[in-house]
């Protein structure tokens, strides 16, 4: 090797800390960027009445964006539902008994072929699945949607967080004569479950902000989330799409601003949320 | 084994069978609903580039383009940053690693339609006044050869098009970009990283000829994780790459990806147009499989030269 001046070693590792620097400024710079944008334009908005009244069409006074946020809430609740029993046996089943059979790594490949998937395709799917043969757009639809994004998430999670449990746990509870199911059910979920709570939470929180999928299940409506089975659904991120790209209103692209804030603040609490309860357990 | 094992088992089996059914129902699905639009167009389809609903023409080859420009350009854009950000957040102290990570990891969090909507009102204003015309006038470079091609014919600028959605995509990545990557870092082992520094190697010379060497795996895994998310991600490109069905002419000219294309168009297709548009999802969704098989190849190839069962 030939040596190298040790000016040009000491500079290119300036060069370096300066560009790490750089980088993560970026990264903040445009978090904060973002937010602050959000906050800025969102603040202005937000009243009683803007969070309360449904949303109604450009010039009607008291509009506001409540149906949306309540068919967002109806979506993501339901989509939960769903998801989380079917992901959570999935989980069981890849830690506790599928290990490393092909059958497991057959599935586990498939979840994180799911992960991968770009969400507008699940949107895609739904139509062709609940909106083609019923021929109506429906909040139901959207609930599906994304109870399939959350679903390989939710599984996935489910097995990292009981294979963190300890081995002796899972042979002591069987030891004292309890059965398989017992042993899974009430001793090894019970000592994963903060992370189990803290995986569905933050996967609820991600689903909340999805959009693509309900572009075409669930579509937009200006009224309250009533025929939820039948009927297009609001919801808050079709909202500020509709509000932001097809309008040339002010007041709406102002109203969009308001539902973004709305959105952010609620997906940064239960993130910061989580972080807090999954990091006071550890102590 | 106990009566209720095999019953708990079986439900346990039927849960995580769901995914394969999903997976193989999605696939299935896109095949049956785009087979009248290959059945019309034939293989031509992707390579045509028409779009014309009054017709009933239509092709691929925009979309796919636009596809590859701006994943490519979010990942020209991201990488550099990525890496170096896992390098800060691994080498750190603690208590200034702790917050920095939880930050990085909160600009994972933000919905894609806010940063979408940020591009829009923020991002193609800046870039239409400022960058576009600091490039062009201030820089010259649209008198270099190729100049333009990178910045439009004339030199006019929207705001809109591959490169704004390129720098989008770029912050929408990194997080996750930056997060595998400083997983892997950590996974160094601090013994060989101290004895390069015991040697008097300086950060670069350890970063480069360590910590990068060992965590190549990683490294690429993470690129691919950012690449699958660039490729699908619709609402923030869908904002301002200015939805225009034709090929890119260049860096600052509109167009379109598959996924934006979707967007705008499925809710009210028909007939035709919609098997197109059906045939557009099965690429987006062949372009998906293709990087996560690949993925899993090169860590199943690289870990068996290595000697590790993965």
């Amino acid at each position: 090797m030939t040596p190298r001046p040790l000016f040009f070693r000491k500079a290119g590792n300036q060069l370096l800390n300066l560009f790490a620097l750089l980088s993560i400024s970026t990264a903040l710079g445009g978090m904060g960027w973002i937010l602050y944008t959000v906050l800025q334009h969102g603040t202005p908005v937000l009243s009683w009445d803007f969070l309360t009244s449904p949303s109604k069409p450009y010039g009607e006074p008291g509009a506001g964006v409540a149906n949306a946020l309540l068919g967002t809430l109806l979506m993501t609740l339901g989509a939960t539902l769903l998801a989380v029993p079917p992901a959570l046996a999935g989980g069981i089943y890849l830690a506790e008994f599928g290990k490393n059979s092909k059958l497991a790594d057959t599935l586990r490949f498939c979840a994180n072929v799911l992960m991968g998937l770009p969400s507008i395709l699940v949107g895609l799917f739904v139509y062709a699945l609940l909106v083609a043969t019923t021929g109506q757009f429906s909040g139901f639809a959207g609930t599906v949607a994304l109870a399939i994004i959350m679903f390989p998430v939710i599984m996935r999670t489910t097995e990292d967080m009981l294979l963190m449990v300890p081995d002796t746990l899972r042979e002591s509870a069987l030891a004292l004569g309890m059965t398989r199911m017992r042993a899974t059910l009430s001793i090894v979920a019970r000592s994963a479950r903060n992370g189990l709570a803290t995986g569905i939470l933050l996967s609820l929180a991600r689903v909340s902000g999805e959009t693509a999928p309900l572009l075409f299940t669930a579509l937009f409506a200006d009224t309250w989330p009533g025929g939820f089975f039948s009927e297009p659904t609001a919801s808050a991120p079709v909202l500020i799409t509709e509000y932001t790209t097809n309008s040339p209103f002010e007041s709406m692209h102002a109203m969009g601003w308001g539902t973004a804030l709305v959105m952010a603040l609620f997906i940064l609490i239960i993130n910061i949320a989580t972080r807090f309860i999954f990091h006071e357990n550890k102590h | 084994m106990h009566q209720s094992d095999t019953i708990f088992r079986t439900i346990c089996l039927a849960g995580a069978m769901l995914a394969l059914l999903l997976t193989a129902g999605i696939l299935i699905q896109l095949c049956i609903h785009s087979s009248e639009a290959w059945q019309h167009f034939g293989i031509s389809f992707l390579w045509s580039s028409e779009w014309d609903p009054g017709m009933d023409a239509y092709g691929a080859l925009p979309h796919i383009l636009g596809t590859l420009l701006t994943t490519g350009l979010a990942l020209l854009l991201s990488i550099p940053l990525a890496f170096a950000v896992a390098l800060l957040l691994t080498e750190a102290p603690d208590w200034l690693n702790r917050p920095l990570s939880q930050c990085v990891d909160l600009l994972a969090a933000i919905p894609s339609v806010i940063y979408g909507m940020w591009g829009l009102f923020v991002l193609v204003p800046l870039m239409q006044n400022h960058v576009q015309p600091f490039l062009n006038k201030t820089l010259g470079l649209a008198n270099l050869p190729g100049g333009s091609w990178l910045l439009g014919e004339d030199g006019y600028s929207s705001g809109f098009g591959f490169l704004t959605a390129g720098v989008i995509l770029a912050l929408m990545v990194l997080p996750y970009m930056s997060a595998v990557m400083r997983d892997v870092f950590r996974m160094t082992p601090p013994m060989l990283r101290e004895s390069a520094y015991g040697l008097g190697c300086t950060r670069l010379e350890v970063t480069r000829d360590v910590v990068a060497r060992y965590g190549i795996r990683g490294i690429i895994s993470g690129i691919f994780i950012g690449m699958g998310r660039a490729l699908g991600e619709t609402m923030a490109v869908l904002f301002v790459i200015g939805n225009l069905m034709e090929s890119p002419a260049g860096l600052f000219s509109c167009g379109t990806t598959i996924a934006a294309t979707l967007a705008n168009n499925f809710a009210e297709a028909t007939g035709l147009q919609q098997s197109a548009l059906f045939a557009l999802g099965l690429i987006l969704l062949l372009m998906s499989f293709g990087m996560q098989i690949l993925t899993r190849y090169y860590l199943t190839r690289t870990g068996a030269r290595r000697g590790e069962n993965n």
